[in-house]
């Protein structure tokens, strides 16, 4: 076919079609990303709050100046006593030391009747798996923040997020991410290593 | 399969049981079952799916009285440290030997349940998971958290208690050692034995109980001809015994399981 035969109007057409096309592009890009970040994630996985919003900026050395193992400790036994004990707390906040309302709800609800907090673990292993913090730590001495995030500049607790099928948090560390490491450092990687 | 990678390593766990102070009371297996979460089925008459990591044999010089005499040989897993048959034949790796430690590992959660294991094993040490557990109302408490639960269709056998090795360490690591002395690791049926007829420690360690004891006269291990290396050795003074040991179809007609 020759150039002349070619209508002029088409090529108008053309133009319009382009710019209707890049239009549904970007209209299909923004639902992937609504999808894909907002809608898929509210799906698999199910949100739930802490007890009490938790400021970890407050108590760090911005705040208080704790450590992590302020609070984090090892037992005599060796293990990893993880998430603190509502006597952690008493030690400083027998009563209300300032005016914000989670301390408020603290003293109230947990510290007043003695009862413990039900704080939900953000890093926790299935059954299967044995993880040692004492020769991460102690023998490795690896900082917490080479696994865990760092929560020294956080000053609310988020939400934790949990699969909703296989019960796994988000936070769940992957067998691939540890067989990593143990292969780039020299450790063993042979199956009693890490399960139980 | 070839020889497992030689790893310099200070540690291997081995197990000697010294069948002369054995009573077959059955303790072992009571704390082996109670260590390692174990179901009790409604019915465990069929003692073909009896799981039994620690099982107790019980024979006999197979002479007619007044000379018959009886012994009891407790069986946990072997630990073969030479070609070891479940790892050999494993099509997943749910099962693997740890040159650091020497123990023969199995992983619930990666087994498939084809039973190559359970046939491979010449010691029938390996067993497979027929139903779900079910424990009764309540009983759910007292389940140790150290040690993984299994699930239906999966093979399962002894583990040297290897959880007990990891909290050893984790203590060992906290008093800033690397090294565990010995008797700080030691296996359930070890610890509940009332007659101390089972010592367990590092065969490495030339210091430890069982270095020594390995090497008395009386020192044998089972199928030793088939050469799979247990590292669970057994002493008697008897001869019959330790002839039983290793097993043998032309003397079927004096002594054997009884």
């Amino acid at each position: 076919m020759s150039e002349e035969h070619v209508p002029t109007g088409g090529r108008e057409g053309g133009h319009k079609q382009a710019s209707g096309g890049l239009g549904m592009l970007a209209a299909g890009f923004v639902v992937a990303i609504v999808v894909g970040w907002l809608l898929y994630p509210a799906i698999v996985m199910s949100s739930k709050p802490q007890p009490i919003n938790f400021n970890h900026k407050a108590h760090g050395a911005e705040g208080a100046g704790l450590a992590c193992d302020g609070c984090h400790t090892f037992r005599e036994d060796g293990s990893f006593a993880g998430i603190p004990k509502l006597d952690n707390c008493i030690q400083c906040h027998e009563s209300a030391q300032g005016e914000s309302p989670d301390e408020a709800k603290l003293v109230e609800q947990y510290i007043t009747p003695n009862k413990e907090i039900p704080w939900l673990s953000y890093s926790y292993q299935p059954l299967c798996v044995f993880f040692s913090h004492a020769a991460h730590v102690k023998m490795a001495q690896l900082e917490c923040t080479t696994c865990h995030e760092d929560m020294s500049k956080s000053s609310s607790s988020p939400p934790v997020k949990v699969y909703r099928i296989s019960g796994y948090s988000k936070n769940t560390m992957s067998m691939e991410a540890c067989e990593d490491c143990h292969a780039q450092k020299g450790t063993s990687n042979a199956c009693f290593v890490c399960h139980k | 399969m070839s020889e497992h990678q030689e790893v310099a390593s200070k540690e291997k766990y081995g197990m000697v049981i010294d069948l002369d102070k054995c009573t077959g009371c059955g303790a072992c297996t009571v704390a082996c079952l109670s260590e390692n979460n174990h179901y009790v089925r409604e019915d465990e008459s069929d003692k073909l799916h009896s799981v039994t990591w620690m099982k107790v044999y019980k024979v006999t010089n197979g002479e007619p009285f007044p000379n018959t005499k009886v012994a009891f040989i407790p069986r946990p897993c072997m630990h073969c440290d030479h070609h070891t048959p479940c790892v050999s034949v494993c099509p997943v790796m749910a099962t693997d030997y740890n040159p650091l430690t020497g123990i023969v590992s199995q992983i619930y959660t990666r087994c498939i349940g084809c039973r190559y294991c359970v046939g491979a094993c010449p010691y029938h040490a390996r067993y497979f998971n027929w139903w779900d557990p079910v424990w009764p109302e309540g009983m759910h408490k007292l389940l140790n958290p150290d040690m993984s639960p299994r699930m239906r269709g999966v093979a399962e056998k002894c583990s040297f208690c290897n959880h007990r090795l990891q909290k050893a360490k984790d203590k060992a690591y906290v008093e800033g050692r690397k090294e565990l002395k010995d008797g700080e690791y030691v296996t359930a049926c070890a610890e509940a034995c009332p007659t101390r007829a089972i010592t367990f420690g590092n065969m490495k360690d030339p210091e430890s109980a069982i270095a020594k004891l390995i090497k008395s006269p009386g020192a044998f291990r089972l199928l030793e001809k088939l050469g799979t290396q247990p590292k669970v050795y057994y002493l008697s003074n008897e001869s019959w015994i330790r002839e039983l040991g290793d097993n043998a179809l032309g003397r079927k007609k004096r002594g054997g399981l009884a």
